[in-house]
């Protein structure tokens, strides 16, 4: 995994999508421009491995329900080409989707109908299931999601949590390679989030690709293999966890009554980026080993009462990529 | 939450061998219970009932006098008929409703069969399944069909009951003043009941076209009536006279010809082609597009 960003990647809008079997969505300068004007996804090309959990992240209205539509052929690119387990395009889209399980801008379904009926809907709109094995599944994805006891229950009596559990369960009616998942926590309690962080570890465990959508990093950080961070349509980070943690720069932080000395001292050395605020100065580690700072700084005479080196929080990267406050707390 | 029962894998695809029918009949099915069990659509289908039951009891307690209104063809005509044969009651319930309620009836199905569902979001959960989206819609057009159908024949049937109850049933003195025995009036009347769904249906497919341009049913209903309305107020204007045989409801209540000897079938056939020419239509459009639309909603 290497980092993207999307403009630079040099993806032609009409560049195909590589067929890569290891790739379970590939897409090469996919693009949405909306009758309004403005670009909802502008260019971007994503690499889904097979067996990842892949987080994709942005604020609100940063273009990820929007690639998922796409994705799923609900909407038509306005340029670029996308690859969903082998199949391309808007048009040759639903070879692949009975092999994938969707949940599309938060759940959707028949409030006067309960849970059970709902499922049964769905499973009778789909024209290769199984016909005999319908009411089994319907039960077996009910408990996958813990609905079985709230089955008969109304779709309208749901709760918020119910209503996405339901969702996901209409993704589970058959066994999928991928479950393609947007903002399954929106709006859940934490107990309700954690719920839903278990049933995808599961889903992942039993080898089924993730891709999951969220604005909130801390929702979906501890069970993502990999991420995508997408900010005003743009994809400006892709990689691993690992590649994402390793992006942020090291700094070296001294706690000195002296702090405007300190901060010459750092300068002299060639560290960039040296700030102070009150008896604390930080600049960039670089390629600089702590110690010989430290070393200078006592050879100087600059009084160190501390010294840390320091790696920006997931969080701080974010608001970096994202080039706004990362909602962290809904 | 059960967090020890093995979720399904993505391994061994449970994929039935291809029954297309089988597969297709399933769907339908639950198109029709999505239908059939909506509470809108059974109040609607309520007032559908009620209605000739209001009409009956209306000509019951305030008799007309046998021939009443004089007039040879249209509601006066029928009313005229009533008292002397309650067969005529659920001609004359068809005729009312017709201009309206059962214009309506169909305009709410067509408006929820994708405009409704969009709204809901449900579209974009049946399309994902995946459905098909030229299925999907041949699906919704076949109910809305059978609606149509059943709206029809429930009028019907519910005004043969009263008519039956409040009036004397015998031979069925025809417009055109010659008398056919009873069966041969009930075929006559299921044979109106069947063109009358006809018409019904290819107002559907036009609401069916409308409802693949928005996701606000009640816009596309709102349509489908002002079309009704505004066909309905041209064809009543001599000075258009040109455009009238093109007007989707011209051939409406061309069906009294079903209700005369000899019968005039040219003025059947001309109105099942108008229907047909409609259906295709807007079917045509419906199907175009079904199959470019963005479901972003
Ligand atoms: N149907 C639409 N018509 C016009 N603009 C849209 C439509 N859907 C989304 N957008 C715009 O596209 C941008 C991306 O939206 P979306 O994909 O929903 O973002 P996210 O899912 O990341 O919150 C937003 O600015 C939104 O207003
Ligand atoms: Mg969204």
């Amino acid at each position: 995994m290497t980092l993207i960003d999307a403009r630079s990647a040099g993806a032609g809008p009409d560049r195909p999508a590589a067929a890569d079997p290891s790739l379970a969505i590939a897409t090469a300068g996919l693009a949405k421009r909306f009758r309004g004007g403005q670009l909802a996804v502008d260019h971007i090309d994503l690499a889904v491995p097979v067996g990842s959990v892949y987080g994709f992240l942005g604020p609100n209205g940063s273009g990820k329900t929007t690639t998922i539509r796409m994705l799923l052929g609900l909407i038509h690119p306005s340029g670029g080409s996308f690859t969903v387990l082998g199949a391309s395009g808007a048009d040759g889209i639903d070879a692949a989707l009975p092999r994938v399980g969707a949940l599309v801008e938060g759940p959707a379904f028949y409030p006067f109908l309960t849970g059970r009926q709902n499922l049964a809907r769905c499973d009778a709109a789909d024209r290769t299931a199984d016909l005999g094995t319908s009411r089994a599944r319907i039960d077996h994805a009910l408990e996958q999601v813990g609905l079985l006891a709230a089955a008969d229950k109304r779709y309208r009596a749901y709760s918020l949590g119910m209503k996405q559990r339901l969702g996901i369960a209409s993704g589970l009616l058959r066994p999928r390679d991928l479950m393609i998942l947007d903002e399954p926590t929106n709006g859940l309690d934490p107990q309700g989030t954690r719920e839903i962080r278990t049933l995808i570890r599961q889903i992942a465990a039993a080898g089924t690709t993730v891709f999951v959508s969220s604005h909130l990093l801390a929702e979906v950080e501890q069970i993502c293999s990999h991420v995508g961070v997408m900010s005003t349509g743009r994809l400006v980070f892709q990689g691993t966890m690992a590649d994402l943690r390793g992006r942020g720069e090291r700094r070296i932080a001294i706690h000195t009554a002296e702090p405007d000395r300190a901060a010459k001292v750092l300068a002299d050395l060639g560290l960039a980026g040296a700030g102070v605020a009150g008896q604390d100065v930080t600049a960039v580690l670089g390629e600089h080993a702590p110690e010989a700072i430290n070393a200078e700084l006592v050879r100087a005479g600059v009084p160190v009462a501390g010294l840390a080196t320091v790696r920006p929080s997931l969080e701080d990267l974010f608001v970096q990529l994202t080039g706004e406050g990362f909602d962290v707390n809904g | 939450m059960s967090t020890d029962s093995a979720v399904q894998t993505g391994r061994p695809a449970v994929t039935a061998a291809p029954a297309p029918v089988r597969h297709w009949l399933r769907l339908l099915r639950s198109e029709l219970r999505i239908v059939f069990v909506r509470p809108r659509n059974l109040a609607m289908l309520g007032v559908l009932a009620v209605a000739p039951v209001f009409l009956g009891f209306a000509l019951w307690v305030n008799t007309p006098q046998p021939g009443a209104g004089g007039g040879n063809s249209g509601a006066a005509a029928l009313i005229g008929q009533v008292a002397e044969n309650g067969v005529f009651l659920a001609l004359l319930a068809i005729f009312v409703l017709m201009t309206l309620i059962l214009p309506l009836a169909i305009a709410v199905v067509s408006g929820d069969a994708l405009a409704g569902e969009a709204g809901l979001g449900t579209l974009r959960t049946l399309l994902t399944v995946p459905a098909g989206r030229v299925r999907l819609l041949a699906t919704k057009y076949v109910v809305i069909v059978i609606f149509s159908l059943v709206a029809s024949a429930l009028v019907a049937i519910v005004g043969l009951i009263m008519g039956a109850l409040l009036f004397p049933i015998g031979p069925v003195t025809l417009l055109s003043g010659a008398s056919v025995p009873l069966i041969d009036g009930l075929a006559r009347l299921a044979m109106i009941v069947i063109y009358v769904a006809t018409a019904l249906a290819a107002l559907g497919a036009i609401g069916i076209a409308l409802s693949t341009f928005t996701q606000h049913a009640l816009a596309v209903m709102a349509t489908m009536l002002v079309v009704v309305v505004v066909s309905q107020i041209l064809d009543a204007v001599s000075q258009v006279a040109v455009i009238h045989p093109y007007l989707p409801t011209h051939f409406w209540l061309a069906f009294d010809a079903l209700l005369r000897t000899p019968i005039d079938w040219t003025q059947i056939w001309h109105g099942l082609a108008s229907f047909a020419v409609y259906a295709v239509i807007f079917g045509a459009v419906a199907v175009a597009r079904i199959r470019r639309a963005n479901i972003s909603s």
